[in-house]
This record gives structure tokens, C-alpha cells and sequence, in this order.
């Protein structure tokens, strides 16, 4: 069982994974700066203004991909660290600490475009809606990951317990959720929810795919290069990493 | 049967051993030597599975003991360079709990005998912070004389015991590897325990 | 006498040989509770308003400040390792230490709180609503905190980080406790809020006992 085993994980051993995840990049990255492009272009100028909210409503095609990326980043962070506890691969641990940071970031922009948004429709910068509140508890999330994983100096204890953190709050996001949705209806807050606020049109649909897409390629981009430097601070004793150092590959 | 297969080691990122092989039998007891930080310790927690090796495994009567879990802990008594016991907890309290832990609860009655065996009469019902190092130290080994566990695994037994100690202790340890016991333990002393035909292994390159 | 007694009798045994370590936790909480009057004002309609969110964060500060003892002790003296070592599920020799740890530090909370909703002109109703959401609800907190103790044990900054991995896990529980004596001053009944936070209760009960294992056998390697 062992030897298939090793076939299976034979992209997981960072001397492989590493030339792989640099042949990438490049197309992750022009894929991300096209599609961000020209899904910005438009946002701006081909989608049409919305006939109740004006223009200020294109905010949402960077806020809504955001929001997506948020919540689908630590899901996939989830994947790996079970992986990882699971299989006690190396590869895995790197990629949830080497998406963390971008999810992190997109959780901001969802929050901060969401004030921004808030400002002309409700007339205030922050309100205590169910999405937006649930936003800034993943943004906590995010952070708690990042501040364990870094106050950890031994790798290997870092990696595993950053996974089961994860996974704690993996468990913990619907029920998070939920709460904060219920709080929020007992509550009678905002009551108004921008993305259902208005039909949207076709064109406007396109933009937000594509700006999706863009998000989605710069985040295997930016993670496929984290992951790169991971490796190879880690890896820094190995003969792989040393040969990379030598040649000037790296 | 306890058997080291291919166990590789690293702490932090410095490989303390790698591709270790050994097997001990019922009746034999492992002498593991060498110089401070060639992995006595970690070889020691990684024969407990209290630490993941980095490649290889560890097996008691052919079976891996990350799959045994507990029923290799029922088998297994460790003692590391930290007691296990609570200061505020008098001897015969901490012998009691690490009976229960270890899955052979004694009575007060026994808990006393052996006290005194290990030479602690009139400390019994001391709280523990109140004792000597080796005095805290013999509370500790006092478990191996109530538990009926096959396989010991001793970090440094003989640190801050007295002479009588030592030799009683070392009594104790040929009596259970006499009785078809496993022992494997790790000392700076010289001790007579160590010489003769006990299997040994060596640690680390320098010397 | 089962494992499982032993180590809530020994915990307690040692929590009782430390009287002065009871009481730390309990005097936070009252403590803080105390202080918001003073910072927002005397007016009971105001008081009364604020009374179960206050009393709440307050108790979610408080459980959190104990957890540092719950396991660092345990950790230092080498008896976390013989647990881990011992033949019976890790999973539930923590309960037996979490159990040991709320009768300590959980408890005291529910008995006082009602006693300080007192002091913001709570209905003795409302007080008790506010006592079974508090004993309800601080087990909960006692259980998914141990995850985050685990996690950070004998790491530096450990009692920071911990509130960071921490709080935001409270959420729900703070929701529904603080919640259920809102809905029944406000008329809409509390028990919906009480079953959930019961809910909570068990989920936790099941779940952080086992991650609070698996964390302690990642932290004492």
C-alpha cells in the first residue's frame, strides 16, 4: 500500500512540487491580471447604472468576489490541513499557511468595501448587518490562524496545530453563522440586503464572473509564490533547495 | 516485543538519528548512551509515541503502536526527566492518581508499602513540594514497584538519588528484566546495571 | 472509582490547596461587571438595556483568563504526559480537567452573575433566565477554550494569543446567552435561545474533547 501511496504523493514532496508550483505561476499570474483587467473595465464602464442605487453600487463587483474568496479560501485551507493531519504530508501544511495571508485580504476588502458601499446607501460606515458582522468574525479567524502559526517557532508543531485550528473553525463557521444571522433578525437591524436589492442585468452577471475568475487566479498565484519562499526557508538544509541556491534558480 | 523500524528523528531542523533499527526482546534490557543532545531523550518519547518520528515507526508484538494507542499505554510505563507528580498532592495522593492513570489503581494500604519500600517512611503524608529532589524523584519511581506494566522506559532514573537508592533501584530493574520485563533506560551514571551483556546503543558520532 | 472521577477529584483537590487562585477569575468578573455602570451611567433604563450583554462579555473574559492554568501546570510538572501515556482515551481525561476546571472557575460565574444583574435592576425573572443561560452556557465556554489552551500551551505570549484563537469562537454562545435574557425581557420568551445554547453545549461536549486532545499531543511533543 505504501508504494502507491508514494505515487499519489509524489507532487507533495516539496523538490517536486517546487519547479511545478514556479512553471505556474507565470500563467496564474497574466491570467489574473487579464481577467482582473478586464473585468474592472467593466465594472466601470460597460456594466449600466443601476436604476436605484446609481453609480455607487459597482462597488459590489469587487466586494461580492471578495466576500466569495473570503469564505471559499478557508474552506480550502480546511481541505489541506485535514490532509495533512490525515496523510502527515509536508506539502499540505504549506499551502493553508501559504493561503491564510490572501484570505485574510479578501476578508479586508469584503469589509472594506462594504463600508464603503455603506456609506452612500445607508448613510453610515458600519452596520451591524448578519453578512458584513460574520465578515469581520472570519476576519478574526484569519488572524487567530496567522498569530498561531507564526508564535510557533518548530515547523512541524506550528503546521499541525494551525490545521486543527482550522478545522475547529471549520466547525465553527455555520454554527457562527447562523448565530449572528438569528441575532441579527431578533435584533431588527438592517433589514436591507444589497445583493438581492436589485435584478441583475446580464452584463452586470459577466462582470462579477469574471472578476471572480481574476480573484480566484491571483489567489493561486500569490499562493503558488508563497508557497515557493515556505519551501524554501524551510527546506534551506536539503540538497534540493541548496543545488536551486547554487544554480540561481531559485 | 518491542521493534524500531527505519525511525529517523529531527528536532527542529537538525536530523538526531535516522534509519534507527533495534529490537528488544522480553527479558532485555537497552542501554541507550551518547553524548548530550545526540536524541536519548527524543528516542526515548519516540518510543512512547509521545513524538512523531519524521520517517519509520515503532511496533509492540508486530503491531504499530500509533494504531495500539492505548493498549500500548497499558503496556507501557515511562518515566521522563519530569516526575509526573503534583507538589501540592502528598506522596501517597500521587501514587494513587499515576495508579489510576496507568491502569492499576492501588489501595491507600499499598500505596504506603511501597512508599516505604522506596524508602520514604515517615514522608508519606507529606505534600510532595515539601520533599527533597530525590525524595520528589523516588515518589515518582515508587510506581514502578505497583505497576504490572511489561515495558519500562526510563529517562535518566538515577538523577538525584543517593547511593541506597540507586542500588535499589537497580535491583528493581533486574528483577523485572529477570522476570522476562523490557526495559530500556538512558543514564550519565556509571552503574553496574549498564555493564555486562545488556544490549546498548550508541547515539550521536562524537565521543 | 472510575479515571474519569479521579481527575476531577484531583483537580479539585489542587484547586482547593490554592484557594487564593479561586477567586482571581471571580473578581474580574465582578469587577467588570461593575464598571460599566460607572463608565455609561447610573440610569436604570439604560442598566437594564445593557445588563445581559454586559454580564455575558464580562463571563466570556473571565472563562477566558482562567484557561491559562487549565493545562500550563499539568505541562510543567510532567503530569500532561503521563496522561497522555496513560491507557484510557486522552479525550476523556481532558473532560475530567475541564469538568474540575468549570466547577472551579465556571460555577462561581453562574452563582454570581444573577447577584450582579442586581445591581442593573434586572426582574427576579430576568435574573433567573440570566442564571440558566449562565449554566447553560459557561460549560460551553470551559469546553471549546480548552481547544484554544491546548493549542498555545508553553508557547510566549500564550494568554494574548489564546483570546485571539478564543473569543471569536464565543460568538455563538454569547449570542444565544446574552439573547435569551433579551428575548424574555422583551416578551418574545427565552427558551428558544436556552435549547440552542444547550445545543452548542453539546456539540462542544462532543467535539472539543477530542481537539483538545489531539492539540495537547501536537504542544507536549
Amino acid at each position: 500500500m505504501s508504494s502507491r501511496l508514494i505515487n499519489w504523493f509524489k507532487f507533495s514532496s516539496p523538490a517536486t512540487f517546487y519547479p511545478l508550483a514556479g512553471r505556474l505561476l507565470p500563467w496564474f499570474a497574466v491570467t489574473a491580471v487579464v481577467l482582473i483587467g478586464i473585468g474592472l473595465y467593466m465594472s466601470f464602464f460597460v456594466a449600466p447604472t443601476d436604476y436605484k442605487q446609481g453609480e455607487g453600487y459597482r462597488i459590489i463587483f469587487i466586494h461580492v468576489p471578495a466576500a466569495w474568496m473570503s469564505m471559499f479560501i478557508y474552506l480550502v485551507m480546511a481541505f489541506w490541513s485535514a490532509l495533512g493531519l490525515i496523510f502527515n504530508t509536508r506539502l499540505s501544511a504549506m499551502m493553508a499557511q501559504a493561503l491564510a495571508p490572501t484570505g485574510a485580504l479578501f476578508t479586508f476588502i469584503a469589509l472594506w468595501t462594504g463600508a464603503f458601499w455603506g456609506k452612500p446607501m445607508w448613510g453610515t460606515w458600519w452596520v451591524w448587518d448578519a453578512r458584513l458582522t460574520s465578515e469581520l468574525i472570519l476576519l478574526f479567524l484569519y488572524m487567530g490562524y496567522i498569530a498561531l502559526t507564526s508564535a510557533i517557532e518548530d515547523t512541524r508543531r506550528a503546521d499541525r496545530a494551525g490545521a486543527l485550528l482550522v478545522l475547529v473553525g471549520v466547525v465553527n463557521i455555520p454554527i457562527i453563522y447562523y448565530s449572528v444571522e438569528w441575532w441579527n433578525t431578533l435584533h431588527q437591524g438592517s433589514t436591507i440586503n444589497f445583493r438581492k436589492e436589485s435584478s441583475m442585468t446580464t452584463t452586470m452577471l459577466y462582470t462579477m464572473l469574471i472578476m471572480a475568475l481574476g480573484c480566484w487566479a491571483y489567489t493561486i498565484a500569490a499562493a503558488l509564490s508563497r508557497v515557493r519562499s515556505i519551501m524554501l526557508e524551510r527546506e534551506r538544509n536539503s540538497t534540493w533547495a541548496q543545488q536551486l541556491v547554487a544554480e540561481g534558480k531559485a | 516485543m518491542l521493534q524500531v523500524h527505519q525511525l529517523s528523528c529531527m528536532r527542529g531542523d537538525r536530523r538526531l538519528f535516522a534509519d534507527l533499527d533495534l529490537t528488544l526482546a522480553p527479558g532485555e534490557l537497552l542501554y541507550v548512551h551518547g553524548h548530550n543532545g545526540s536524541g536519548k531523550t527524543t528516542l526515548l518519547r519516540a518510543l512512547c509515541g509521545l513524538v512523531r518520528a519524521e520517517d519509520g515507526y515503532v511496533s509492540w508484538h508486530g503491531q504499530d503502536i500509533a494504531e495500539l494507542r492505548e493498549d500500548y499505554a497499558r503496556d507501557l510505563l515511562y518515566l521522563g526527566h519530569k516526575n509526573g507528580i503534583k507538589g501540592d498532592l502528598t506522596a501517597v495522593e500521587n501514587l494513587r492518581v499515576c495508579g489510576v492513570l496507568d491502569g492499576f489503581p492501588l489501595t491507600e494500604r499499598a500505596a504506603w508499602d511501597a512508599l516505604g519500600r522506596i524508602g520514604l517512611d515517615g514522608h508519606e503524608d507529606l505534600e510532595a513540594k515539601v520533599l527533597s529532589q530525590g525524595q520528589q524523584r523516588r515518589v515518582a519511581l515508587a510506581r514502578l514497584l505497583v505497576n504490572r506494566a511489561p515495558l519500562w522506559i526510563l529517562d535518566e532514573p538515577f538523577v538525584a538519588l543517593d547511593v541506597a537508592a540507586v542500588a535499589l533501584l537497580q535491583q528493581v530493574i533486574r528483577d523485572h528484566v529477570a522476570g522476562g520485563g523490557l526495559v530500556v533506560l538512558t543514564t550519565h551514571q556509571a552503574v553496574e546495571l549498564t555493564e555486562g551483556t545488556v544490549k546498548q546503543l550508541k547515539l550521536g558520532w562524537r565521543d | 472509582m472510575g479515571v474519569f472521577a479521579w481527575i476531577v477529584k484531583r483537580d479539585l483537590m489542587l484547586a482547593l490547596r490554592h484557594r487564593a487562585d479561586l477567586f482571581t477569575a471571580l473578581f474580574f468578573f465582578i469587577i467588570v461587571v461593575s464598571l460599566f455602570p460607572l463608565g455609561i451611567g447610573p440610569e436604570a433604563d439604560t442598566l437594564r438595556l445593557i445588563a445581559p450583554g454586559v454580564v455575558w462579555v464580562a463571563a466570556l473574559l473571565a472563562s477566558m483568563l482562567a484557561l491559562e492554568r487549565l493545562f500550563a501546570v499539568d505541562h510543567a510538572d510532567g503530569t500532561l504526559e503521563q496522561m497522555l501515556l496513560a491507557p484510557q482515551p486522552v479525550a476523556l481525561l481532558v473532560l475530567g480537567k475541564i469538568v474540575a476546571h468549570w466547577l472551579v472557575t465556571g460555577l462561581p460565574l453562574v452563582v454570581v452573575g444573577p447577584v450582579l444583574g442586581l445591581q442593573y435592576d434586572l426582574s427576579a425573572d430576568a435574573l433567573g433566565v440570566l442564571l440558566i443561560s449562565l449554566l447553560l452556557g459557561t460549560p460551553a465556554l470551559s469546553l471549546i477554550g480548552a481547544i484554544g489552551a491546548a493549542l498555545t500551551l508553553g508557547l510566549r505570549g500564550g494568554g494574548v494569543l489564546v483570546s485571539l484563537l478564543v473569543l471569536p469562537l464565543y460568538i455563538p454562545v454569547l449570542i444565544f446567552g446574552a439573547g435569551a435574557v433579551e428575548a424574555h425581557i422583551a416578551g418574545l420568551g427565552s427558551d428558544s435561545h436556552l435549547y440552542l445554547l444547550g445545543a452548542i453545549g453539546m456539540v462542544a461536549l462532543l467535539l472539543a474533547p477530542l481537539a483538545t486532545a489531539a492539540a495537547l499531543r501536537v504542544s507536549v511533543e
